[in-house]
């Protein structure tokens, strides 16, 4: 008999970006009541977002950002759904589940409505096995084990830090796939969780993540995009890169697999096509760099890593573009913001222990 | 979508017979088996003639053969017990082996269609594999799927997938320790993806359901690693596991790919785990040891075939390994006969 999953509900925030409306939150009403939403409004500020009647809520736009962050602000994007990780650091709480305003809850093979975030903590609160592959997937989930072979020296596992959930019917495709393939649905059903092995990097999503902010919290930026930028759709395929290469170094696991939600919106390809257009350049120069950085052994926190991430950014895709210089600079930026609105540590916690 | 064309007289089953009763087993996989050359070979040391049925284009082995090709000159190599399907790879002239274990039968999937795992497999081996980069809707080749944003395009063609890796329903190829643990836990999980091992990522690879392009692994597939107490249960064993990290290693130097995933086989209850628990000590604990081994491995420039790396990872577990347990001195030298052996039937 397998125990419930813990709602976990005061210390885990659900971060949503938003330029239009938050209908789709009726839907998820069932499974978000409990929690606490961090609305991150992007766009005209004048404009007013009505937030579904009984939710407990912070929304900021971006005045606030401004008022809030002070010129530290311009790390922060600007038309571009990026801007959700100012959500993640005025948070306070342990644990983030981020999701786009077009997902909409899905249905299991068995028609039974999936509880995402529940899935997502399950994922974040057992742990990962990055070291060694096991082909059975996640051994910590009921019904399964680790397979003959597996070093029981490795299963122990290691703490989850991202948990990285999948789309049914519209899939995450790039511009040009959507272009030659408009129709196509993602209507497989795949019932796994697996850990992304060490070494290994992986396109992140983030229409339906959730991480632990103490463990992996600094590294979640979303990068410039959008307005004033000359790339959009990389922000958190950048955050994916980093935040894998950091879980690497300090022996992280991260996630991908269960839980499916319901991508009901696809966007404009062409529109896209001339957001990630630089990105599909320049990403064939990235991978290679995100697959040699090496971080020094005292790089030991989040912050350090992420520091000495932005001074090889500098100094080695300073030459593909300007573009890179900026971004490295917004990346400290982005860390002093951090820590400034993070002092006492990540969530709060006085570091002797006790709560402000 | 490109259609991939299986050719039937491309591809060899491989069955290992351990029990001397194959009708069962054969009629249950007749109707996928029927249209391709089967290689049945019996371990020498069952005593039992073996029981087949008839309708299915297939060559048998026994004792005498083995005896007959391999003669004295390979020493240190047994055939007995799991190894004897060794025998079958050797003297098979296709491009696509698959092999099955004589106590799984065809599994069904989620539909409750029965799966059809010699088709999957040369679907596994036939399109590419993408090592170098994850991609979150895994096979990027199958129908309905695609690569997602955010994959580099010029890693999009992937490589050969030398080695297909497929899974177990019912009975789970679990060790004996964890079944006996858990002596109710069976897989019934059906898990409708197959994906890329990374490159670098090590993974225990069962011989239960397997598949491989011969022309690219062949040779590395060896009967290397015999535990002293080595028995008819896969909890007795550890001699895939050996091999497939010995394959896996070869794979990524070489560029070519590992796939993990469908099909499945519906895998039968035989023996007992707690029993299996005393014989199997051995080999849980020597694993230990060549983890850090084989994730450590890099094989050198001059290596461009399978069979140069197995002769180089021959000489490198002798060197690192050896004085880590004499079973490991045995296994690079097996290894080494086995390259002697396979150049010598195989003519190459």
């Amino acid at each position: 008999m397998a125990a419930s999953t813990p709602l976990l509900k005061d210390e885990l925030d659900i971060v949503i970006p938003t330029i239009r409306n938050l209908d789709f939150l009726e839907m998820w009403r069932p499974f978000f009541q409990p929690y606490h939403l961090i609305i991150v409004q992007d766009g005209d500020p004048s404009k007013t977002i009505r937030v579904p009647e009984g939710f407990d809520y912070e929304l900021y736009n971006r005045n606030d950002i401004n008022k809030i962050l002070g010129p530290k602000a311009s790390c922060i994007s600007f038309k571009d759904s990026a801007c959700r990780c100012f959500g993640y650091m005025v948070s306070k709480k342990k644990y983030i589940f981020t999701i786009d305003d077009d997902c909409f809850v899905a249905k299991n093979p068995s028609g039974k409505d999936i509880n995402a975030l529940e899935q997502h903590i399950k994922n974040l609160l057992s742990p990962s096995s990055p070291f060694f592959f096991n082909t059975l997937y996640d051994p910590y989930r009921e019904g399964a084990d680790f397979v003959r072979g597996y070093p029981f020296s490795l299963r122990e596992g290691v703490s989850t830090a991202v948990s990285h959930g999948l789309w049914l019917n519209i899939p995450d495709y790039d511009a040009p796939t959507q272009l030659v393939k408009p129709r196509e649905r993602n209507t497989r059903y795949v019932d796994a969780v697996m850990t992304i092995p060490k070494g290994t990097l992986f396109p992140m999503c983030g229409m339906n993540l959730a991480f632990d902010r103490e463990l992996i919290g600094p590294a979640m930026y979303f990068g410039l995009m959008g307005d004033g930028q000359p790339i959009g759709r990389y922000d958190d395929m950048w955050a994916g890169w980093c935040i894998k290469v950091i879980c690497d170094h300090l022996g992280l696991g991260v996630k991908t697999g269960l839980p499916y939600i319901w991508h009901s919106k696809a966007s404009n390809p062409f529109v896209n096509l001339k957001k990630e257009y630089k990105g599909i350049y320049w990403q064939e120069e990235l991978i290679p760099f995100f697959q040699s950085v090496i971080l020094p052994k005292d790089c030991t926190t989040v912050q350090k890593c992420y520091i000495e991430i932005s001074k090889q950014v500098k100094a080695k895709l300073g030459k593909v573009d300007d573009y890179f210089i900026k971004l490295a600079d917004a990346m400290v930026t982005w860390i002093e913001a951090w820590d400034e609105l993070n002092p006492l540590g990540t969530t709060g916690r006085l570091l002797n222990g006790t709560t402000k | 979508m490109s259609e991939v064309t299986i050719k039937n007289d491309e591809v060899d089953i491989v069955i290992g017979a351990i029990q001397s009763d194959l009708t069962s087993f054969m009629e249950a996989w007749r109707p996928f088996f029927s249209n391709f050359h089967l290689i049945v070979v019996k371990d020498p040391e069952l005593k039992e003639e073996l029981k087949i049925p008839g309708g299915f284009n297939l060559h048998v082995y026994t004792k005498s053969d083995i005896d007959r090709v391999v003669g004295s000159s390979a020493g240190s190599i047994s055939f007995s017990g799991y190894a004897c399907r060794y025998f079958g790879y050797l003297v098979s002239r296709k491009k696509y082996i698959i092999s099955v274990d004589d106590d799984c039968v065809p599994a069904k999937n989620s539909s409750g269609e029965l799966i059809d795992p010699v088709s999957q497999h040369i679907i596994n081996l036939s399109t590419p594999a993408t090592p170098f980069f994850f991609n979150t809707l895994y096979d990027p080749y199958c129908e309905g799927a695609d690569f997602v944003r955010g994959y580099p395009f010029s890693l999009r063609t992937g490589v050969e997938c030398g080695l297909s890796c497929g899974l177990w329903l019912n009975l789970a190829d679990f060790d004996a320790p964890t079944q006996a643990l858990k002596p109710t836990l069976k897989n019934t999980r059906y898990v409708d993806a197959v994906l890329t091992v990374p490159a670098r990522s090590m993974l225990p690879v069962s011989g239960i359901n397997i598949a491989f392009n011969a022309e690219l692994v062949g040779p590395a597939l060896t009967p290397a690693f015999r535990l002293a107490k080595e028995g008819n249960l896969r909890w007795e064993t550890v001699e895939d596991i050996w091999t497939g990290m010995c394959v896996k290693v070869i794979c990524d130097h070489l560029r070519l790919g590992v796939k993990s995933g469908i099909p499945y086989v519906w895998r039968q209850e035989r023996g007992n785990a707690i029993e299996s628990l005393k014989k199997e000590w051995e080999g849980v604990k020597l694993m230990e040891d060549v983890v850090p081994f084989f994730q450590s491995l890099r094989l050198s420039e001059t290596s461009v075939t399978a069979e140069d790396c197995v002769v180089e990872i021959a000489a490198a577990v002798k060197e690192r390994l050896g004085s880590v347990n004499p079973k490991f001195v045995s296994a690079a030298a097996t290894m080494v006969e086995w390259m002697k052996l396979w150049k010598r039937v195989r003519g190459q």
